[in-house]
């Protein structure tokens, strides 16, 4: 849960306003870009993920470097078997539907 | 060197390791805290208190969310799951950790349905692909995972998804650190800030234990040379008497935080007015609870919870350890009734716990050590 998983931005998925697909060592899954809407990725990027939402973006060379303490640490199994357990990717059960953004989706005052 | 050497830049570390004990003055002993579990899992990992001075001690924090966590609210969480129709879903971590009347892995063996998420938007899409069925999803975690399960709760709200709520869990890590600096067994020179919670709330949070308490901060990042570096500059800030919060982990943590993970869960969570917290009791302000425009969506509101409170075994000591008056091993039950393999106290079950990491790492080196000699 703790674990902090870097990953390269491949897409933005289209008619999304905050999915995008990463890959992480060669694994592609979708995350969940919503709480980084004031400085959103682009293609190319790298963030660290938590628990399917990515958190911050981060430069390549670090994001190499978590990768190999996630290693050293003995975690990157871990870390592989919760990115292949991020759920967005059955077919017609994509994650957040199109709709509104984080902007959009606070409760608005009475 | 034991561990470090499998890690990049085994001369930067060397390096950084003799400017830690030039900074060290041998007159003085110098109690740091890490308050994040990640910090302790990694000090052990890597062997790092091997190549500390004898007197720098570094005392683990509460920086855990699973070993916090009162088997009161397991309990609760266990027992809205026997509802009819309800599929209890949580995060890997949750599962072996132990109720009054078993683990939640243990629950599911029983046929309760219990579901590992790896992301509460998972458990979202449990709701959606089980109509019939409510998911709860038992939130924990410190700021970090906040706040997901806030931004998961706002996309079931514009979704209208009706069968789906949040158990939460969610503490806050000010407090703690407040609680610890209260309490009067406890002694300490500084603290090593935790990393990811630091990406969402920023470095500002910690100013008041800089200003007003005289304790240097630093926030770190998780590699030997990340921690190294940041006792060096708490040991800079103690050598020239002062006192301030410094950022080690700027690649990663921006000095004002996520401000839109901080807006999601400003927008659906409030403080409790107090919360328990495992071997540190209540304490006020600690935790997050759904606001009333969510109400639909708390499992608290939604459902009997019946508030269950469970006092830990008398012979575990988690609540010394937890607050760094004991050492893992100097707890009666650590590495006889309490193991990995059979937590009896929550610091043995995740590999952020003090007591599993100590276990891991220095009880197996001790042992070996041991064995050894007598041969």
């Amino acid at each position: 849960m703790c674990l902090a998983i870097p990953g390269k931005i491949i897409d933005i998925v289209h008619g999304t306003p905050t999915l995008g697909t990463v890959e992480v060592v060669g694994v592609r899954r979708k995350v969940d870009l919503g709480l980084l809407q004031d400085d959103m990725p682009v293609p190319g990027d790298w963030v660290l993920i938590h628990v399917g939402f990515a958190m911050s973006k981060i430069s390549e060379a670090d994001a190499l470097d978590q990768m190999r303490m996630l290693a050293v640490l003995g975690e990157a199994e871990q870390a592989m078997q919760e990115v292949e357990g991020y759920g967005f990717e059955d077919p017609g059960l994509e994650g957040p539907k199109p709709g509104p953004g984080l902007e959009d989706l606070r409760t608005k005052p009475n | 060197m034991r561990f470090v050497d499998e890690f990049r830049d085994p001369e930067i570390i060397t390096k950084t390791a003799e400017e830690v004990r030039r900074l060290a003055d041998p007159a003085k002993h110098y109690r740091l805290m890490e308050v994040c579990g990640g910090h302790t899992h990694a000090i052990y990992r890597f062997g790092l208190k091997d190549i500390l001075p004898a007197n720098i001690e570094l005392i683990h924090g509460p920086g855990c969310p699973v070993c916090v966590l009162p088997m009161g609210r397991i309990d609760d969480g266990l027992a809205v799951a026997q509802e009819p129709n309800v599929i209890f879903a949580a995060f890997g971590d949750m599962m072996r950790v132990p109720g009054t009347q078993g683990s939640p892995l243990e629950h599911k063996a029983r046929g309760i349905d219990v579901r590992i998420v790896y992301s509460p938007s998972d458990a979202l899409k449990l709701a959606r692909n089980n109509p019939e069925k409510h998911v709860m999803f038992f939130a924990i975690g410190f700021e970090t995972t906040g706040p997901s399960t806030a931004l998961t709760l706002m996309r079931a709200r514009a979704e209208g998804i009706q069968n789906f709520s949040v158990f939460c869990n969610h503490v806050t890590i000010i407090p703690a650190i407040r609680a610890i600096l209260d309490s009067p067994d406890m002694r300490l020179d500084a603290f090593i800030g935790p990393g990811h919670v630091s990406t969402v709330i920023g470095c500002r949070p910690y100013e008041w234990i800089a200003v007003n308490e005289g304790k240097p901060i630093v926030v770190s990042g998780f590699e030997p040379l990340d921690m190294l570096q940041s006792i060096v500059m708490i040991l800079r800030q103690m050598r020239a008497g002062e006192s301030k919060v410094e950022n080690q982990y700027k690649r990663v943590v921006p000095w004002e935080g996520n401000r839109a993970a901080l807006r999601a869960m400003a927008e659906v969570f409030e403080l409790r007015p107090y919360f328990e917290w495992r071997g540190l009791g209540f304490i006020s302000q600690s935790a997050l609870r759904i606001r009333d425009e969510y109400a639909q969506w708390d499992t608290e509101q939604r459902f009997h919870v019946p508030g269950i409170r469970v006092t830990d075994p008398r012979a575990a000591q988690c609540g010394e350890v937890l607050k760094g008056v004991l050492k893992p091993a100097q707890c009666k039950l650590f590495g006889r009734e309490c193991t990995p393999e059979h937590p009896i106290g929550a610091l043995m079950v995740s590999t952020e716990g003090s007591c599993a990491a100590y276990h891991s790492y220095e009880h197996r080196k001790n042992l070996l050590t041991s064995i050894q000699t007598a041969a």
